[in-house]
């Protein structure tokens, strides 16, 4: 076989160190900076060509954009809001995709959670506020949980694919959501948006001090900085890996699989929920049909675009926190419809899909191809 | 195109020179390939045979030298130019379409297919092109569905359908049984002899060469170290050509048997269903002791996967048991690791590793959840991983740029050498391997064989599945034959005839 990749001698390898295995190491992990961000830019370029094709300034676009989303302290708040959600709605799609399944169905679990969460916080009304809150955290991340978990067990135990499935389930939860609040949760006094009763204020939760961003935001990186301690630094996330790389190699080494599927998904589901819940009891008042507001999809994007690592999940989302926030200004400052921003996402998400088929293409980035001719003269 | 013999044609090289970079992959090679003859292609892993013949296909382009054709020069820029003049290739690894039948990867091949293809036509056209070759293939299902011996012989098939006149072999018959080896070789000799056919075969197996081969020529280090006719060489010269003074791993000498040493592994009236779903695997009574090597031998389709699938606990059964030093055994991971179970599956990088992982992960599969006294770990650390790693990559002369390389990064053989130090690192009570050696090189093979015997010899109960007859008989205690799904045969090495082991297989029994 010609494509061998070895060494003259195994010790080079094992003593490897200092500046050669410092180079090695930025190069590997440069690949996952430096092919995103060009993404971004090739994505906004082109976005620029759709500007330009509607007769208005790309630099003009990209400078009201930076001044909604990140030109001052009030939109930094607002991107920080709106980035919020994401955090939770991007590791629905990431957990499962180190399994390596494709779920796009968080809005679901996001809709479903807000529900449950409402439904325990009116039911509870009286209960200490302390008790409640944690109540609705758990019912909404049970709800998220069992739906997307119901996935990953359809996934596993009966070969049904998980992209459609979640998909469909979102639906599902979509029509459960209108049917609960149109009809057996639904406050009399909501009268042209059908809601559940609003939670009474104690059961809300406030803002972080001095700032116009609610607690979501901090649960929201606590759960990033989490799973990426599950997916990297403990065993069932390194097992989660093995099945993800190779189902077959899990099998062999008697890791229990199907567990792993069902436990990974419900997780993610469960963040998904969890973002329900706060936009439940942070924002809304009540559930009602803006829990629906696409969330679970633009979490798809945050994750694609972060490759699944979920500590890069919070700069990603905060990014696209910000470019969801600018909508409104470019609507008000440029005269271009508030879908503009939709259709930069969209750009986005396209040209991330296509960056993936460059990753191992480079050599700058690949130290087993810059030590193939010199390994390769001490060997063969 | 189809079945239209034109006459065999002669190729050879000039001077082919091929660099990456500062590295010369291959050095001034000429060889002559005469018009009908059997040539042999002999060198080690990395010697320059593949890079040559990529050459040769077109897939490269040298950095000097020259190809003629029945010694007019020709320029191949692509394996387009190369097919149009005649030259075909089968390879090492499979190039057949998996989720389409024979048939239809068959016609598909072809350089025009028309718009609509009149399937009656074809089937017809197939069913007579079929009736010339020697052996049966079942041309309506699935590639994905045929073994990996099955899928060998189709690759061949495909390019006699095809009409080449100049084959270049890789390696034809690393899956065959030593029948079905003898048949696709009788097969393309008799065609080189009639003069239809000129073949440049790559191969490890020195018996078939001198079986078959009418010339040899031998690659060591991109350099062309010898050529010569076959009946002027013994093996041992083709072997100096070949390795130079290199030393090879010698096979542990056997320890003597010991006939009433514990029973590891019983296997009794277990049934599974095989992968179509109609037929079913049938073993009755099987039994491996420590300290000896149960060698399995079968055509390949013959229920050997399927028996691997259930012992590694991925295919449900439908009756029966299996146990381990007498308990019960489902594969999970506690009960190997308790019983001591290691089990290595064939083609090692698709079934035994996650490709894209670190060489170090990889070979942590079976290690990363425990700490060193076996007690169950939460958190994993990178740190414990590498050096664990190390440690079993120097022992075991994985070669690897880096411990953080993809194990995907690495060559077959040393792929199959990290896995098997992942596998047989520490106490093994139960070691079952399936084909270790399947496209690997002569010194990795060796080396292999080498490391399963020595297991043996510590004490560990061995199965071996295997295609290759010549690595059960050289390692093997015993030797069982599987044929339909159901252990046909059994003898003692002592006794064991090729002849009668390959009727067996062949299921005239």
């Amino acid at each position: 076989m010609v494509d061998t990749v070895s060494s003259p001698d195994v010790r080079t390898i094992l003593d490897a160190g200092g500046y050669r295995a410092a180079l090695e190491w930025t190069a590997r992990r440069a690949e996952a900076f430096v092919i995103p961000l060009a993404a971004l830019v090739v994505g906004m370029v082109l976005f620029s060509l759709f500007i330009l094709a509607v007769g208005k300034s790309p630099m003009q676009l990209y400078e009201t954009m930076w001044r909604g989303g990140f030109g001052s302290w009030f939109s930094i708040q607002n991107s920080l809001s709106r980035g919020a959600p994401l955090l939770l709605a991007a590791l629905c799609v990431a957990l499962p995709a180190r399994l390596g399944l494709v779920v796009i169905g968080g809005e679901g679990a996001i809709v479903l959670g807000g529900v449950a969460a409402a439904a325990i916080g009116v039911a509870l009304n009286g209960a200490p506020s302390f008790l409640v809150i944690l109540l609705m955290g758990v019912g909404g991340a049970a709800a998220g949980g069992i739906w997307i978990g119901v996935v990953g067990a359809l996934r596993h135990y009966r070969a049904v694919n998980e992209t459609i499935s979640s998909l469909l389930m979102a639906y599902i939860a979509i029509a459960l959501m209108n049917h609960l609040v149109e009809g057996p949760l639904r406050d009399p006094a909501s009268l042209n948006k059908p809601s559940t009763q609003p939670l009474a204020d104690i059961y809300r939760i406030g803002n972080i001090p001095g700032m116009e961003v609610h607690w979501g935001l901090v649960v929201g990186i606590l759960a990033c900085v989490l799973s990426w301690l599950l997916i990297e630094k403990t065993r069932w996330g390194f097992a989660a890996r093995i099945a993800g790389g190779n189902v077959r190699a899990a099998q062999v080494q008697g890791l229990a699989v199907g567990p792993l599927i069902v436990g990974f998904t419900a997780l993610a589901g469960g963040f998904a929920g969890l973002a329900g819940m706060l936009e439940v009891a942070a924002v809304q008042g009540s559930a009602n049909g803006s829990l629906a507001a696409g969330y679970g999809y633009t979490g798809i994007l945050v994750a694609f675009l972060a490759r699944h690592n979920p500590l890069a999940i919070i700069p990603v989302a905060v990014l696209l926190g910000g470019i969801d926030a600018s909508g409104g200004l470019i609507q008000r400052r440029m005269d271009l419809p508030d879908a503009t921003v939709l259709v930069l996402q969209g750009m986005l998400f396209i040209v991330i899909l296509f960056s993936e088929t460059f990753y191992g293409r480079f050599k700058l980035f690949n130290p087993d191809l810059w030590q193939r001719p010199h390994f390769l003269k001490g060997n063969v | 195109m189809t079945g239209t013999h034109s006459k065999a044609i002669g190729v050879e090289t000039i001077g082919m020179t091929m660099r990456f970079g500062a590295f010369t992959a291959l050095d001034d090679v000429s060889i002559k390939v005469p018009a009908g003859s059997f040539h042999a292609l002999l060198g080690e892993n990395g010697a320059g045979k593949s890079t040559l013949v990529k050459c040769m296909m077109g897939f490269y382009h040298p950095t000097s030298g020259d190809m003629l054709v029945d010694g007019r020069q020709v320029a191949i820029a692509s394996p387009r130019d190369a097919s149009a003049l005649g030259l075909g290739m089968v390879y090492q690894h499979f190039t057949l379409v998996p989720s389409l039948t024979g048939a239809e990867n068959l016609v598909i091949s072809r350089e025009k297919v028309p718009g609509v293809i009149d399937w009656r036509k074809e089937r017809t056209a197939l069913a007579q092109f079929m009736e010339r070759m020697p052996f049966k293939l079942p041309l309506d299902v699935k590639v994905a569905e045929l073994a990996a011996g099955e899928k060998q012989k189709l690759e061949i098939i495909k390019q006699l359908y095809l009409g080449r006149n100049f084959l270049v072999l890789d390696e034809p018959t690393s899956v065959l049984t030593p029948g079905e080896a003898q048949e696709v070789l009788g097969l393309v000799r008799g065609m080189t002899k009639a003069g239809d056919l000129t073949v440049l075969m790559i191969s490890h197996k020195f018996h078939e060469v001198t079986a078959f081969a009418d010339d040899i020529a031998v690659l060591r280090k991109g350099r062309l170290t010898g050529t010569g006719k076959v009946s002027d060489l013994t093996h041992k010269a083709m072997a100096a050509m070949m390795i130079g003074d290199q030393p090879i791993a010698a096979l542990d000498s056997r320890a003597a048997p010991k006939p009433d040493a514990e029973i590891v592994l019983k296997v009794k009236a277990l049934k599974a269903p095989d992968r179509t779903g109609l037929k079913s695997i049938d073993i009755a009574d099987l039994g491996v002791r420590s300290g000896e090597i149960v060698g399995i031998a079968g055509i390949s389709g013959n229920g050997q996967k399927e028996f691997l699938e259930v012992l590694a606990g991925q295919r449900p059964r439908n009756g029966g048991e299996v146990k381990v030093r007498g308990s019960a055994y489902a594969a999970t991971r506690a009960e190997a690791r308790a019983l001591n179970v290691r089990l290595i599956p064939e083609e090692p990088l698709k079934n035994a590793c996650a490709p894209r992982m670190t060489v170090a992960e990889n070979i942590a599969f079976r290690t990363f959840d425990v700490d060193g006294n076996g007690k169950p770990v939460s958190w994993i650390s990178a740190g414990a991983i590498k050096s664990f790693s190390a440690r079993l990559v120097e022992q075991f002369k994985v070669k690897t740029a880096s411990l953080s390389s993809p194990i995907a990064s690495l060559s077959g053989g040393n792929v199959q050498r990290a896995v098997l130090a992942r596998e047989l690192t520490g106490e093994v009570d139960l070691l079952i391997v399936s084909n270790p050696c399947f496209g690997l090189d002569f010194s990795a093979v060796a080396e292999i064989r080498a490391r399963i015997m020595k297991a043996r010899n510590a004490g560990a109960a061995v199965l071996l599945m295997s295609e290759d007859l010549d690595e059960l008989l050289e390692l093997s205690d015993r030797i069982l034959v599987m044929s339909d799904g159901a252990l046909v045969y059994e003898t003692p090495i002592a006794q064991a005839s090729v002849q009668t082991i390959g009727e067996h297989m062949a299921g005239h029994h």
